[in-house]
């Protein structure tokens, strides 16, 4: 009897009521979270996967041998690799190397896949493209894309290194 | 500033020039208290939409607009001028005059109800000795808005929108004015000023806290705000009885609404908080219109407060506390207001 007496007093109390707009008014002076996006970023981890470049050594040249073991591993089926057709035993070279950003969906597993680092994700998640066509990357904008991330690239990997 | 006040009443004819069509003066001057009535009330509705979205954005720690200015000051002018801007859509097959009607239906009754309220003992547009009278008749007006927006717009979405928003605020008006009969008891007076008077000693919120509970659950509901927002109930009915409203007349549905939450925030604390009376006596050297405007401001708080916490109710809830919860509640708090009163010998 005394608790459903207590149920009936708590209910015209609004008690459940007041509960909930108490931790409103608490979660009210709580600083904001907000992350004012183009003016502050959020942190991001070394191994963030976003847009795809294609290292290069010291000397400038192509990291990528033509394996295609992305090209084989790539679920969405978004990697085309041209071998080039000088390609030696010593020194293979790739005459193509396109990927379609509209297929791709950054699992990161062609860097899994990549026995020479070639192919990377690299911290940039900011680029689009008005046309389809603009999506598939060359071979020309991957390396431009590494020539641009460069640094932040090569600090990831290292960062990273001990884990893989 | 009561100096003033009184000089610009006696004189405010006067003021004007010499009285050779006293009758024109007297429109004019009507016409001039209206303005700056209505002004400062639409001033508070813009900035009231720009706190509803700041207080909530805080409650969910967010920031909320701040790129319209410094700390979002402008973000109301940026809303205006967007609305003002955008084309008038008019349904196909929609009745073109009563679409049109009905957005202004649901703004003047809001703003009509303005004459009769309060700010201070001299500041009135209207003294009406049957100022809460007068309110709960136009109050009730504003569902005719609704209804014939719904009607008129062809759309099953506003039809089924308006339909349940009349029922609602039809339901809700009964808990309101019973809720407002034992005040009218209490202070023995339907004129706001005489009610405010009247709670001289003690405000009426101590002897009749369970009926200012439920006259803003009411208001709450009778204003169609969350959690009782289940016109516009965006997930089922798109936006409910304005769901083919654009631009402007779109904009006029929201100013009656929050001119409304205004006004009722400020008839509450007029008829249970005291009104300008300050809480405790040696507070009265702050003058009354910023203790009424205190107290309106913490009510209109407690609105998107309420806002930012609670669910929305399922319609047949909304009815079965309506009906059956907050009617037989206040009914019986006016029979055991009449029998304190005959108790005690007030009456």
């Amino acid at each position: 009897m005394s608790v459903r007496l207590k149920e009936w007093v708590d209910i015209f109390a609004l008690k459940e009521l007041a509960a909930g707009m108490a931790v409103t008014l608490r979660y009210f002076f709580k600083p904001n979270i907000t992350v004012q996006y183009p003016e502050e970023r959020t942190p991001l981890s070394p191994r963030f996967r976003g847009e795809h470049a294609l290292r290069r050594d010291e000397q400038g040249r192509e990291l990528c041998v033509a394996c295609k073991l992305c090209e084989a591993i790539c679920p969405a089926q978004a990697i085309f690799i041209t071998i080039d057709p000088a390609s030696t035993a010593e020194k293979r070279l790739t005459k193509a190397y396109d990927i379609d950003n509209a297929k791709c969906i950054y699992c990161g597993f062609c860097q899994e896949a990549c026995p020479v680092d070639a192919i990377v994700l690299g911290p940039n998640f900011e680029f689009y493209s008005e046309t389809r066509d603009g999506l598939v990357y060359d071979k020309q904008k991957l390396l431009s894309n590494y020539d641009r991330w460069k640094v932040q690239i090569d600090a990831n990997l290292a960062q990273d290194a001990p884990y893989r | 500033m009561n100096e003033l006040h009184q000089f610009i009443q006696s004189h405010g004819l006067a003021l004007l020039g010499p009285q050779w069509w006293p009758m024109a003066w007297t429109l004019l001057w009507t016409l001039i208290k209206i303005i700056l009535l209505i002004t400062p009330v639409m001033i508070c509705v813009s900035y009231y939409t720009l706190a509803e979205r700041k207080i909530i954005g805080a409650m969910q720690v967010r920031i909320g607009p701040n790129r319209a200015g410094f700390f979002g000051v402008l973000q109301p002018f940026a809303d205006a001028i967007k609305l003002f801007c955008k084309e008038t859509i008019i349904p196909q097959g929609s009745k073109k005059a009563v679409f049109f009607l009905a957005p202004s239906l649901t703004l003047v009754p809001a703003l009509l109800m303005w004459a009769v309220v309060p700010f201070s003992p001299e500041l009135i547009l209207a003294d009406v000795n049957v100022g809460i009278l007068y309110v709960l008749s136009i109050s009730s007006l504003g569902v005719y808005g609704v209804l014939m927006s719904g009607w008129s717009s062809n759309s099953r979405y506003a039809f089924l929108g308006s339909m349940r928003s009349a029922g609602q605020m039809i339901s809700y008006e009964v808990a309101m004015g019973f809720t407002i009969i034992p005040v009218v008891m209490l202070s023995g007076s339907l004129s706001l000023k005489d009610i405010v008077a009247s709670q001289q000693g003690v405000w009426n919120v101590i002897p009749l806290l369970p009926m200012f509970v439920i006259y803003f659950i009411s208001v709450v509901a009778e204003t169609n705000r969350s959690p009782f927002d289940l016109p516009e109930a965006e997930a089922e009915l798109v936006a409910g009885y304005f769901t083919d409203y654009s631009a402007m007349s779109f904009g006029l549905f929201f100013l009656g609404e929050y001119a409304n939450m205004i006004l009722v925030s400020f008839l509450g604390s007029l008829m249970f908080l005291g009104g300008w009376l300050p809480p405790l006596g040696f507070l009265g050297f702050i003058p009354g219109i910023i203790w009424l405007s205190l107290k309106a401001g913490f009510l209109m708080f407690v609105f998107l407060w309420i806002r930012a916490t609670f669910p929305r109710y399922r319609y047949d809830q909304l009815m079965r506390l309506g009906w059956k919860v907050f009617l037989p509640i206040s009914l019986s708090w006016i029979f055991l207001t009449g029998l304190g009163l005959h108790l005690f010998g007030k009456v």
